[in-house]
Order: C-alpha cells, then structure tokens, then sequence
C-alpha cells in the first residue's frame, strides 16, 4: 500500500475489507545500499500501519529482500541480517514475499537463506512466483527449495501467483495456493473462479495486486461478484475470500481481525 | 452453471476478445515480414485453443513457458518478454 493514495483504504473498507496484508517487495527501482531497506522496514512497520488506521483498518506486513533485488548477494545478505531485528514487531506476520524473479543461481540461494531465517524464527512464508515465461519453472524451482528443508511445514507457506500451470504442483505439494487478481495482463477474475472450481477451496486463497503499476485494491470483491454470477452460494465465496485468509494468517498470533 | 448459462454470460465477452486477437493478427501481418519469437510462440499457442480438453488455458501457459529445468547463471534485466526465445534447447 505504499504505493497507493488514502483513498483506497477507504475503498477496501467500504467493499467490507477488514485487514491488509503488504509484502516487502520492489519498489520499482533496486535500492542503492541496506540502509534503503532499512527505512523500508520501518515504513512497513510502523508509518503504514498508522496510516490504515485512520481507516480503522489492521494493516500487518512481510519482511524480506525480494528477488528482483537478490541478484546482488552481498547486499541481500546485508538485508538478510537486519530482518530479524524486526520480526518482534506487532504487525508483522512473517517473511515474504520471497521466490524467484528470473531463476537464477543468486536468486536460488537467498531464497535458500531466507527459508533458512524463516525456519529458524519458526515465521510464516509468503512466496512470489516469476512473471510470464518464467513462472512455470521458477515454481518448481521454489518447490524443491521449500520441500528440501525439513523444518519447513507447507501447511505455514502461500505460494503466490499461481495460474492454471502451476496450482496443481502447489496443492499437491501441501502448500497454500493463491491467486493475484490484475485488471490486465494476468489472472483476471474469471479465471479465478475457474481454478475455485477445478482445484478445490481447501487451500486457496485470492489477492488484490495494490502496487505501482495498473492494478486494482478492489480486486478481490470483484471477483466475489463474478461468483455470484456463476451462481456460487454465499458460504463458497465467504469461505474463498475471507475464512481460507483467516485459517492460514491466524497461524500468526499476531492476525486478528473483526468477524 | 450449464452451457447454455456459460454462452449467455461469456460469449460476448469472448467474442470480442477473439476479434481481438485477430485483429492483432492482422496488424502484424501488415507490419510485414520479419523472425520474432514471440510472434512465433504466439502463433504455437494459438494452436492449442483448436485441441480438445478442458485445460486450454494450462496448455497455452506451458506453450509460452520456459521448458528448461536448471538455474541461470544470471539474468540480462529484471522483466519478462511473456515467451521463451531458444525453443531449440527445449
């Protein structure tokens, strides 16, 4: 939510949003030192959350070096051993969004080393996946990362951005699956209640993209009206957009939300 | 939903996608000749939209996607092109 203006929380409140959830991610721009994310941190931690509260809206966060960044090992690693100074903060659930961006070896072993952190502060873990081209293989990548650290229980992981090449692998591997809705250029509603309808609601979950590019907070009560169109019962889409949420954020005792 | 119910609420809308995607069709070949693989990714996964099954959209997906299994070495820039250029490794 850095990147959006007051008036979309006043939006998400009015559609009936009751907590927002915001991952460390790129800016758009690769900071110049750690010190960049440093500030960052505290943005997320501390302004932002005053920020939604005018809107009587919790806001938590994610911490991490996103992959678009990774590539610079040294300073991944500089961000990488300042994060824990701030997982004791009261809004943040866990570490994320974390993955990969175009699959490279550096990308691979910081998202191994904050898998690593996350295990050994037992945090929840937020995951990215790659964009177009990339997404199929960085998924399966990810997957064996995840899978190849025992601490890890997928039951405390969301692997994000999944379509329809890459749900199955995620839920058949035990993890949290979610679906990030965008007005253009990729899942866009529709879709979403098509992978509901074929994969199942168990460990599905959808999302707003609320970024810097063309993206839309209300996203998700969208989708919920494509759900009522296709004719879904009140409890589906009640379970899909808020209960799923909640079962996988209240694994944080920090989640707490108005019912 | 029954069929019937799918063609009432989507056709429209897919009817002008589909135009759409012939007219985009269209603007290239008036741009004229010239080797871009995007163009010809494109042009593969339009041929799964005329396969039977109901996994068009994975089978698109996977057309446009990098087949290859191991890390890069490191990457030429930040974003993605939506197809993969050396469909000879695959």
């Amino acid at each position: 939510m850095v990147s959006r203006v007051t008036d979309d929380y006043m939006a998400m409140v009015m559609a009936g949003c009751v907590a927002v959830c915001e991952p460390a991610f790129w800016a758009g721009f690769d900071r110049a030192s750690a010190q960049g994310f440093y500030d960052y941190f505290r943005q997320l931690t501390e302004y932002e959350p005053r920020r939604a509260a005018r809107y009587h809206l919790p806001h938590y966060s994610w911490l991490c070096i996103n992959p678009k960044e990774s590539e610079d090992v040294g300073l991944a690693r500089e961000v990488l051993a300042m994060i824990p100074d701030f997982l004791d903060r009261e809004n943040v659930l866990g570490i994320g969004e974390i993955g990969l961006n175009k699959n490279t070896r550096n990308e691979m072993r910081i998202l191994e080393e904050h898998v690593q952190l996350a295990a050994a502060h037992d945090q929840l873990i937020l995951v990215h996946t790659p964009h177009l081209e990339d997404k199929w293989k960085g998924t399966r990548l990810i997957l064996d990362v995840l899978s190849s650290e025992p601490r890890i229980s997928p039951g405390r992981v969301i692997i994000d951005h999944v379509e329809e090449h890459t749900i199955g692998m995620v839920l058949d591997a035990g993890f949290w699956a979610g679906i990030t809705l965008y007005p253009e250029s990729k899942c866009t509603p529709a879709r979403a209640v098509d992978m509901f309808e074929t994969a199942g609601a168990d460990r599905l979950w959808m999302n707003c993209a609320c970024d810097w590019g063309q993206s839309d907070p209300l996203a998700v009560p969208k989708a919920a009206v494509e759900m009522r169109r296709r004719g879904h019962s009140e409890a589906q889409i009640e379970k899909l957009i808020f209960e799923n949420p909640l079962r996988f954020l209240s694994q944080s005792p920090r989640f707490k939300v108005r019912e | 939903m029954d069929r019937r119910q799918l063609l009432d609420l989507y056709f429209i809308d897919a009817r002008a996608r589909l135009i759409d995607l012939a007219a985009f069709l269209d603007r290239l070949e008036r741009a004229g000749a010239g080797e871009d693989f995007r163009a010809e990714a494109f042009l593969r996964a339009l041929k799964e939209l005329d396969k039977p099954g109901a996994d068009r959209a994975k089978r698109v997906l996977l057309a446009l996607s990098d087949p290859t299994q191991d890390p890069i070495a490191a990457a030429s820039g930040k974003g993605a092109c939506g197809a993969y250029p050396p469909f000879e490794d695959a």
